[in-house]
């Protein structure tokens, strides 16, 4: 076995059966982070006491003979917009640094009692505002596939380091795409669950009625054992929806699309699509032919005005979340002078310790929401919301699950679109709608651009609560692309 | 159809508690007034007899019975704060000299 190239689920049973012990695991991983994270710069904090002392727990319990969960003992990197007690937690924003949660959030409780080892925090846009992880006040990650591009965003750092060999296992969070975005182009799995499935107590809020946290791993029975590990309600998350957890291993286990109706939503195609990005996605949908699926072309047509309506209702809900970065009681505080006003401070704070993003997102927000222009930008986006929402209930009257392509393009460069707002928020276009209407969606890789040999990614949506059909739908394909490759998309990625 | 001018700018960073510096404002002028224009296009939409949607899933109070729980302990709370006076939060004045 390779220690750092093999998946989850295979470590996992290897150290149920005492072939290796998670320590070692863990070791081989904090080495290999040693090794290549100086150029991708997938972590910003590593705690590597932590993650060995949680191993050595791990091999005890197995040592006592306590039947260990599906995932025991294998490591994880954490986006770093969750809070981990006693280690660091910024969300990749100076306003932060140096802060240490007093708190595990519900997911970080939850990755601790199924034994999984967090090694560390990985770099994200700041408040996950962002595609590229640019936008991290403390430096961009690398694409593993080409260091000199961007591996998505937000949840780039999460998605490097499954790609580099970091981490089999990673957290995300999913805004607009931070999950399925940088899973596309770093040709990994990652899966936005739907809204309300997995808590979000102890996320650092950027969007309340759009952020989600979810699973990211090299396949998608891995996604699907660590969904199941970190889904189910919380009564401590208001939205958290009290209903059972769809079976999503079982469905990850039956990679069969027989009979399954596939929608393909012509809104999310064709012009403003790279050619090579186009091409592999027509040959996936041949291929989901093949495999018996019934796949039929579907109409969605509000889902046109989808980025203008999130990029309202976005700013106009983080310019109110991140208002309680006020320097008061927590983060950092400029300009206390003793002579200067509490709001002085306030705003020579938050000018300090916020970005130019998430300035631009803040006044944004701020002028959506103010008097004069509520009925026209934000109660109007709002609107747009519902007819989307409704495109969606009327599509899956009609197919079990739609698919699009995950990100219009493949990896930009790095430095190519930072000054360009409106061309960096393009990226999200085809994974807005779902966080628009709560739905649930995966990326999966389906193959390398020809133009520049760079990963393309596929994305399946499901209805609220459908997490199960992403599972059964992505394990088909994945099966049917690794029977022509013969191994995953992941094994060709550059040694580094 | 929008177009932001230094002044609202300015406006929105006082009501946002964002000290931009003069030198910036232009700048952020030029970029939000972009992203705005980009934006308004939900007005394309004729909306005017749909609901407006806040949440994706139906929202209802939840109760629960009132049971003392554990919470942070002092030093827990105080640990990251950036001032602290006789075991409070020190914070700037909040009242105008007048």
């Amino acid at each position: 076995m390779n220690l750092i190239r093999d998946n989850a689920s295979v470590l996992a049973a290897a150290i149920a059966e005492g072939e290796v012990s998670s320590e070692e695991v863990t070791r081989a991983h904090l080495d290999r982070i040693a090794a290549v994270d100086e150029r991708v710069h997938a972590f910003l904090h590593v705690d590597a006491d932590g993650a060995i002392a949680a191993a050595k727990r791990v091999d005890a319990k197995r040592g006592a003979g306590e039947k260990l969960g599906p995932l025991a003992g294998v490591p994880l990197a954490l986006k770093d917009v969750l809070a981990m007690k006693g280690q660091p937690t910024t969300a990749g924003s100076k306003i932060l640094e140096g802060w240490i949660p007093p708190y595990d959030a519900a997911v970080v409780e939850r990755l601790r009692a199924a034994d999984i080892v967090i090694l560390g925090k990985t770099n994200m846009d700041e408040f996950a505002m962002g595609s590229s992880t640019e936008h991290s006040a403390y430096g961009p990650t690398h694409n593993p596939w080409d260091l000199d591009r961007i591996p998505g965003g937000s949840g780039g750092g999460s998605a490097a380091a499954l790609a580099a060999f970091e981490a089999p296992l990673a957290i995300g969070t999913d805004t607009g795409g931070s999950i399925r975005q940088p899973a596309a182009v770093t040709a990994t799995v990652g899966v936005k669950p739907t809204y309300g499935a997995v808590p979000r107590y102890g996320l650092i809020a950027l969007a309340s009625s759009l952020d989600q946290v979810g699973p990211c791993a090299r396949n998608v029975l891995d996604t699907a054992l660590l969904h199941a590990a970190i889904a189910g309600h919380d009564p401590r998350d208001s939205t958290s929806i009290n209903a059972a957890v769809p079976d999503v291993v079982a469905a990850a286990l039956n990679a069969d699309v027989r009979g399954m109706k596939v929608g393909l939503v012509r809104e999310l195609s064709g012009a403003g699509y790279q050619a090579g990005v186009q091409q592999r996605f027509d040959e996936a949908v041949a291929i989901l032919t093949e495999l018996g699926a019934d796949v039929v072309e579907v109409s969605c047509p509000h889902f046109e005005y989808a980025l203008a309506a999130y990029y309202l209702i976005l700013p106009s809900e983080c310019s109110s979340n991140l208002a309680r970065f006020d320097g008061m009681r927590y983060g950092l505080r400029v300009g206390d002078d003793g002579s200067r006003s509490v709001e002085e401070v306030m705003a020579l704070t938050r000018e300090a310790g916020f970005g130019p993003e998430v300035k631009r997102r803040i006044m944004i927000g701020t002028y959506a929401l103010s008097s004069g222009y509520y009925d026209a930008y934000y109660g109007q986006a709002q609107k747009v919301r519902t007819l989307i929402t409704r495109d969606f209930t009327e599509a899956f009257e009609k197919v079990d699950v739609l698919i699009s392509p995950t990100a219009p393009t493949t990896a930009f460069k790095i430095g190519e679109k930072v000054d360009d707002p409106v061309a960096m928020y393009l990226n999200d276009i085809a994974t807005i709608p779902v966080n628009l209407a709560g739905n649930c969606a995966m990326s999966l890789p389906i193959g390398l651009a020809p133009e520049d040999g760079l990963p393309v990614g596929l994305q399946i949506m499901a209805p609220p609560m459908g997490d199960d059909r992403l599972y059964r739908a992505g394990a088909a394909l994945e099966a049917a692309l690794v029977d022509r490759w013969g191994h995953l998309l992941i094994k060709e990625a550059p040694a580094l | 159809m929008t177009s932001i001018s230094r002044a609202d700018v300015a406006h929105l960073a006082r009501l946002a508690r964002l000290a931009i510096p003069e030198d910036q404002l232009d700048h952020y002028a030029e970029q939000l007034d972009v992203i705005l224009q980009s934006v308004a296009r939900v007005g394309e939409v004729a909306a005017a007899d749909v609901p407006a949607m806040s949440h994706p899933v139906p929202l209802l109070n939840v109760f629960r019975d009132d049971v003392a729980r554990p919470g942070l302990d002092r030093e827990a709370a105080f640990a990251a704060a950036p001032a602290i006076e006789d075991d409070r939060f020190r914070v700037p004045r909040i009242l105008d000299e007048e």
